[in-house]
């Protein structure tokens, strides 16, 4: 099976080096070509003030209507505070085997937790999000194997432990 | 995991049912959706849900009320409560009424998976318990076990029969014969399918690595522990952990991992908190862990607290029939994840394959068949294609006899077989010839006539 094309749209301020590094790695591991743009959101329509949270499934929606379009995969990338309802945050959401996606980087970094900033970690977590979120795009749930980048994290430390490549059983499901 | 564990999720706010909805069926569970509790037990009446996740406040009839009925009728049932009104009493109420548990939103989600596998755990053992009743014997998540030789079959019956109990085991088998294959088919087809399996290559870590990765450690243990992390056995709870390479592991690790295994509580490195964990414990080693307990470099209350159960795996070389089969498997699977057509394989390739030795097992055989696909022309692989410089008299074997039935082998199978045309290149007559495969009792490697022309 061919895989579509994935189009990454970020919103907000990003370091240019940062994006290009991340769409590298994630290509690698997907081995797909991505592209990425910026994309313009005005994300005060989702803010929760009791929460002091955004709400992630109306984002998912927005970007399912406004960005996606059906020949390509869209992840939209974010650096702000995700809810759903039901959990107290989220790193990301997808439609499992659909077309939109986000992952918001707010949670990934060291300083968030009152440790010392480490860019290579805030990488490689960022990098792991990604390709979990796209990952649900394409088809596949949440695999048992700890290593796998498909194992479900709540916690930023389940996302360290866990690698950032997709294990034979998921891959094999990929090009099936 | 292929039998999916089945959700219904009643609430009536539209956002939480969606949300639910969105992160079961990304963990493979089957998850229906109900707005009120009259349509759920509509839905209960024609359809069995594993487990129902109900919010106590809805419109009509509460969650409780809710929950007091489905246990009239099913007192079996598990149901979650939910709530985004904690309080003591009705949790009390919920819990007296039959509720499994009750969990407050918003939740961490960490607690919603913790809550959903102690449910499953109940799911598990009342499935075992129906299986053992009635049971089939058919394995599941077998397909990458390749083979229909007596030594495969046998395999196959022996992580049948040991898949269903909770007793340790340890594979053996030299390197590449698919030892953490076999552990995987052993966990999938156990009562802990619904659990991870979790694998730690021993050999691959030092001593304090592989310490910090089977009991985890805490923020701040040692340079470099900027945070809280679980270990393998934490990971494995419920579950199953694998071990592999066991007899790489030191001294000073064989008695920590004794006192694990006995007590199933361990501590993290650095931390004071004892943590307990029910795990299955599958090793793997392509040494004689036996001999290595005679030499004084294993522990003897080890390896008998292992070796409950032992499975072996015989090398390729015993069970040349399978050959063709891996064959056939490597090259749908490289070619596949290659994007590539199915290539065939010329039978003359085939047969040089069938002759080999393969001292790398199954992971040579792979190898070479994933290359052949790389470098090979794209339409079929040759002879050419394969690294099958091999010194066919094989030094491992003594005996004259042995020499001789594998150099007769050898050439017949270079001639497909063809009597006559082997007789010419072995110098023989053809009646010199018959005998010798009758001796030997040579057959074709597959279906194949023999030819005399």
């Amino acid at each position: 099976m061919e895989l579509p094309p994935i189009s990454l749209i970020s919103f907000g301020y990003w370091d240019h080096d940062f994006l290009k590094n991340l769409v590298k790695n994630v290509s690698h591991e997907l081995n797909i070509e991505i592209s990425i743009r910026e994309g313009h959101l005005d994300v005060s329509d989702f803010y929760d003030a009791n929460r002091r949270q955004y709400n992630a499934n109306d984002m998912l929606r927005q970007i399912e209507t406004y960005f996606s379009t059906n020949q390509t995969k869209t992840l939209g990338l974010f650096n702000i505070d995700l809810f759903i309802p039901i959990f107290t945050y989220i790193f990301g959401q997808a439609y499992l085997g659909g077309r939109s996606g986000i992952v918001s980087v707010f949670r990934l970094s060291n300083e968030r937790y009152g440790m010392e900033a480490d860019d290579k970690l805030f990488m490689e977590r960022s990098t792991k999000e990604v390709v979990h979120e796209l990952g649900h795009m394409l088809g596949l749930i949440h695999c048992y194997d700890t290593d796998c980048v498909m194992h479900s994290g709540s916690y930023v430390e389940d996302i360290d432990q866990k690698s950032s490549s997709l294990c034979m059983e998921c891959r094999a499901k990929l090009v099936s | 995991m292929n039998k999916k564990i089945s959700i219904l999720i009643v609430d009536d706010e539209d956002s939480v049912r969606n949300s639910l909805y969105s992160w079961f069926i990304e963990d493979g569970y089957r998850v229906e959706c109900a707005e009120n509790a009259r349509t759920a037990l509509f839905k209960l009446e024609s359809d069995n849900f594993d487990i129902v996740l109900a919010d106590i406040k809805m419109p009509g009839m509460d969650g409780l009320e809710m929950l007091r009925r489905i246990k009239a009728r099913n007192e079996d049932a598990i149901v979650i409560i939910m709530t985004a009104f904690a309080t003591v009493d009705t949790a009390v109420q919920a819990l007296k009424d039959g509720a499994f548990d009750y969990i407050t939103k918003p939740f961490d989600p960490d607690d919603l998976s913790h809550l959903i596998r102690n449910a499953s755990v109940q799911i598990a053992l009342a499935h075992e318990n129906e299986t053992l009743k009635g049971r089939v014997d058919v394995l599941e998540n077998v397909e990458d076990l390749i083979g229909n030789s007596e030594a495969m079959k046998q395999l196959l019956k022996q992580v049948l029969s040991v898949s269903q109990s909770n007793s340790s085991v340890i594979i053996t088998g030299e390197s590449g014969t698919g030892k953490e294959l076999i552990a995987k088919a052993i966990h999938s087809n156990s009562p802990r399918k619904y659990f991870p399996m979790v694998s730690v290559h021993c050999g691959a870590l030092t001593e304090s690595l592989l310490e910090s990765e089977l009991f985890g450690h805490e923020k701040g243990a040692f340079t470099g522990a900027m945070y809280n992390r679980k270990g393998r056995f934490e990971m494995a709870d419920s579950g199953t952990i694998f071990l592999d390479e066991i007899s790489t592991v030191s001294a000073k690790m064989q008695i920590e991992l004794l006192r694990v295994l006995e007590t199933k509580t361990f501590m993290r490195v650095g931390g004071n908190k004892e943590i307990t964990s029910d795990f299955r414990v599958i090793c793997a080693t392509n040494r004689d862990l036996k001999q290595m307990v005679e030499a004084g470099t294993f522990r003897e209350d080890l390896y008998y607290r292992l070796n409950v159960v032992n499975i072996h795996i015989p090398p390729l070389r015993e069970r040349k029939e399978d050959i063709p089969l891996l064959t056939e498997y490597f090259i749908k699977k490289y070619c596949t994840s290659m994007n590539k057509p199915i290539l065939p394989i010329d039978p003359t390739a085939l047969m040089h394959l069938c002759e080999l030795e393969f001292p790398g097992n199954i992971r040579e055989l792979e190898n070479m068949i994933e290359r052949a696909i790389v470098i090979g022309n794209g339409k079929r692989i040759t002879s050419k294609d394969l690294p099958l410089k091999q010194n066919f008299l094989n030094t491992a074997v003594e005996s004259l006899d042995e020499q001789e039935k594998l150099h007769i082998s050898h050439i017949l199978n270079k001639y497909n077989w063809n009597v006559s045309r082997s007789a010419r290149a072995l110098q023989v007559d053809r009646v010199t010839l018959y005998a010798k495969i009758k001796k030997f009792n040579l057959s074709p490697p597959f279906k194949k006539d023999f030819t005399d022309i």
